[in-house]
């Protein structure tokens, strides 16, 4: 056990743990805050591995922004606050899902430990100065591309949440 | 240096449990906290795989942030028709029948 290892294992234990209780805790609210805890968690393995700027991406981009729309969102469709069933599929379908998402751990799991073996190997995290002339060298097209996407994803939403909604009630009551 | 074993092990139980969350919930919402897992199980496969060869054009490390980035896109639209949705049904229950049904 070196020391990375025992950081990782720190990190990576409470980054499981919180995702499984933001996929099963029965508090809807309380889903998005362990989200919160399990992805934050994810920020110190990507430090422990030596990725300082995609840590910080991952902080800001998704605890700093996705989580706090997924509230906006639980918020807006009225979701009850406390202890709620209305969101559980049935044991059958539950029981089912933990199979296939158990199978796909272990399955994935075992794939890439027998594509890379159980030799420990160094880590080659490069420097963040390296990253960047990456970024804005090789990969620059790309990633005005993806200004763009944003820029699209930015319209579309703005678009569906303006969009005229004729709800049942409504169409009842034009047809009647 | 470090096992490898380990952040392969996260990986497959980041995925795993990402893929629990969306079969096992009925909420349109929690179903896209699963995605979110999901997504963050492979940026986390980009990051260390980066991280264990060598690679002069750190795509590993650029990947992610490209994945972290389309994330954000997707989820910004996906919840504005989940809120669509809520506004033309009521709610947003995916074990619902809709009107066709």
């Amino acid at each position: 056990m070196t020391t990375y290892d025992v950081l990782f294992t720190i990190a990576g234990v409470i980054s499981a743990g919180s995702g499984i209780l933001a996929v099963g805790t029965k508090h809807l609210v309380h889903a998005a805050l362990w989200l919160v805890v399990s992805l934050t968690a994810l920020c110190g393995c990507y430090l422990v591995l030596g990725a300082e700027l995609v840590a910080l991406v991952q902080l800001l981009v998704y605890v700093g922004a996705v989580v706090v729309l997924v509230l906006f969102a639980l918020m807006l469709t009225r979701a009850p606050i406390g202890r709620s069933h209305d969101h559980d599929t049935s044991l059958l379908q539950r029981a089912a899902a933990l199979v296939v998402g158990a199978a796909t751990a272990a399955l994935l799991a075992a794939v890439l430990v027998a594509a890379f073996g159980t030799q420990t190997v160094a880590i080659h995290g490069g420097t963040s100065q390296q990253l960047a002339t990456q970024l804005f060298g090789t990969w620059v097209w790309p990633f005005e591309l993806l200004s763009a996407l944003l820029l699209v994803a930015l319209v579309a939403a703005l678009a569906l949440s303006r969009l005229r909604i004729r709800t049942r009630a409504d169409v009842e009551a034009g047809q009647s | 240096m470090i096992h490898p074993l380990l952040p392969f092990t996260l990986v497959g139980l980041l995925f795993g449990i990402g893929l629990y969350g969306v079969l096992a919930r009925r909420n349109a919402v929690l179903l896209l906290i699963g995605v979110e897992l999901m997504l963050a199980a492979s940026g986390l496969l980009f990051v260390t795989v980066g991280s264990l060869t060598t690679d002069a054009m750190r795509s590993g490390q650029v990947l992610t942030i490209f994945v972290i980035t389309i994330a954000a896109a997707e989820i910004a639209v996906a919840l504005a028709v989940v809120l669509a949705v809520f506004r033309a049904r009521g709610t947003i229950d995916l074990a619902q029948a809709g009107e066709d049904d």
